[in-house]
């Protein structure tokens, strides 16, 4: 018995074929290659220590100057105006342009795959590209940053909105549909009822998305708190620097806990 | 101009194929007098729900003449004939097709979309007060008025296809499609459902045609019964006459 037993044990791996071992191969190599050449070697990482403990020391204790803490609060009320003005002008404009990409919801289904390219240019392109495009095309200070938000929001929930879309409930879409409702009233009666809280839930991810984006947006010149850390840092003032990082911590922290909270009410 | 004739459906000679295939309807010929109820019945695939779709001008026909609430036409209709019908005919789904998280009221201001009404029918929410009262007496029709504001999804099966009725009858139609209306339920509320959905038909003087696969509710609520077998109408008889008769024909492959 004990024999049979041990011929018909299976295998610990399941067999690699001769393609599959080549992909691995692969891999294998591209890991170690970008391993071996962009990070620090041991050595490298022992000279930065003392650099960073340096910088620490440097940075320590924040700058706590009634001015400059007014000056900086300013700059967070702007931070949080771009994040708050840019995900809410997006999220409008998602709506409509989910609702056009939208698989057999679309009123227009000759132009779906041209709004969900639109939407993939504006997700695939990063945010400080457009940023740096808009403070080329609107100039320097807030008015760019709350442009690149907006577009950062509609590539974001353009997506996703879309997918709810095409995921809502059909039963009662064909039913409206079958009594010659619009499609604008199937959207607004059907699909737009069920997806909800799909659509607040990523409603409240750009949100924080654009939150954390908004506060390094300066460092290109589109206004906000980020241009203060650049100054801060171009200029060495190290203890404004890390008051400026301690105030960009909080508020992100803020905005998360805010989010969660409303996320979890909404569930 | 609408022909106000006592005929609500008429069909000549209808044929349905789709492409070069067999032909699913074969020489459909029959009358539907306004405010008879039909229960129209047949194994799957015998072709009620194409017959279904060919009525309401969902699918066009292959060969024949059809007349539908005063529209006749061959093959096809116009879109303004399409719209025309569709205008009139209130729908009952098997799966009710109620949007879960509105309200029972919601779902059945619904039923005013499509309808003439401007920016008013284009949603729940901008529906006019008239709109909305009109809504209750629905839910009123058919006894749900205490549950006007329960969400669709906190409802039983049979309430819920209650308020796809309300919903059907506020767009006060002259002709109720039912697709299996009774299917999705338990014995009991089915037959509850159907009670108060013929009585209503009869009380409004609405023709009523529902597909379903239960005999014993095609014998007590439609005035007559159609049997399609084949594509062909095998049965075509008044209730009351069939009580007797052996209708175990119908659903034998």
């Amino acid at each position: 018995m004990a024999d049979v037993h041990t011929q018909h044990v299976p295998p610990r791996m399941a067999s690699v074929s001769a393609l599959q071992f080549t992909l691995w191969v692969v891999i294998g190599a591209v890991v170690i290659a970008s391993i071996t050449q962009v990070t620090p070697s041991p050595e490298r990482l022992a000279d930065g220590a003392p650099r960073i403990a340096r910088l620490l020391s440097r940075m320590l204790p924040p700058n706590t100057d009634p001015d400059f803490l007014g000056r900086m609060f300013w700059k967070l009320v702007e931070t949080l105006q771009i994040a708050i003005a840019g995900t809410v002008l997006g999220v409008i404009l998602s709506l409509p342009i989910a609702w056009l990409s939208a698989r057999g919801i679309t009123p227009v289904p000759m132009l779906t795959f041209f709004f969900k390219g639109l939407v993939s240019l504006f997700r695939t392109i990063p945010d400080l590209v457009w940023a740096l495009i808009f403070v080329v095309s609107v100039g320097l200070g807030a008015v760019a940053g709350t442009m690149t938000i907006l577009v950062d929001t509609i590539g974001f929930c353009g997506r996703f909105f879309a997918e709810a879309m095409e995921d809502a409930d059909k039963a009662p879409q064909e039913a409206l549909d079958a009594t010659g409702a619009s499609r604008l009233s199937i959207l607004l009666g059907a699909v737009i009822p069920d997806a909800l809280p799909s659509l607040i839930n990523t409603t409240l991810f750009a949100l924080e998305k654009a939150v954390r984006s908004s506060v390094v947006l300066g460092l290109v010149g589109a206004g906000g708190i980020g241009q203060e850390l650049k100054t801060a840092f171009d200029l060495f003032q190290y203890k404004n620097a890390s008051a400026i990082i301690i105030a960009i911590f909080i508020i992100v922290l803020a905005m998360e806990w805010v989010t969660d909270r409303l996320r979890r009410a909404l569930n | 101009m609408p022909n106000r004739s006592a005929v609500a459906v008429s069909c000549t000679n209808l044929a349905k194929r789709y492409g070069n295939g067999a032909p699913v309807l074969k020489d459909i010929s029959l009358k539907i007098d306004t405010g008879e109820t039909i229960a129209l019945i047949g194994s799957n695939g015998a072709g009620k729900s194409t017959l279904l779709k060919c009525l309401i001008g969902l699918h066009d026909i292959s060969s024949g003449k059809l007349d539908i609430l005063g529209e006749q036409f061959e093959r096809a209709p116009t879109g303004a004939q399409r719209k025309a019908i569709r205008r009139q005919i209130g729908f009952v789904f098997q799966q009710h097709g109620l949007v879960k998280r509105l309200s029972a009221h919601s779902n059945v201001v619904q039923g005013f979309f499509g309808l003439a009404g401007g920016w008013r029918a284009i949603s729940q929410v901008t529906a006019s007060q008239d709109m909305r009262l009109a809504a209750m007496e629905a839910l009123d029709a058919v006894n749900l008025t205490e549950k006007a504001q329960a969400r669709a999804d906190q409802l039983s099966g049979g309430q819920s296809q209650r308020v796809a009725i309300a919903r059907a009858l506020v767009r006060k139609p002259k002709l109720f499609i039912a697709d299996e209306p009774a299917a999705s339920l338990d014995p009991s509320s089915g037959r509850d459902v159907m009670e108060r959905f013929s009585r209503l038909a009869k009380d409004f003087g609405i023709t009523l045609i529902f597909t379903s696969h239960d005999m014993e509710h095609a014998l007590s609520y439609a005035d007559r019964l159609i049997a399609l077998k084949d594509g062909a109408v095998f049965i075509d008889a008044a209730t009351d006459d069939l009580k007797s008769k052996d209708l175990s024909g119908v659903f034998d492959g």
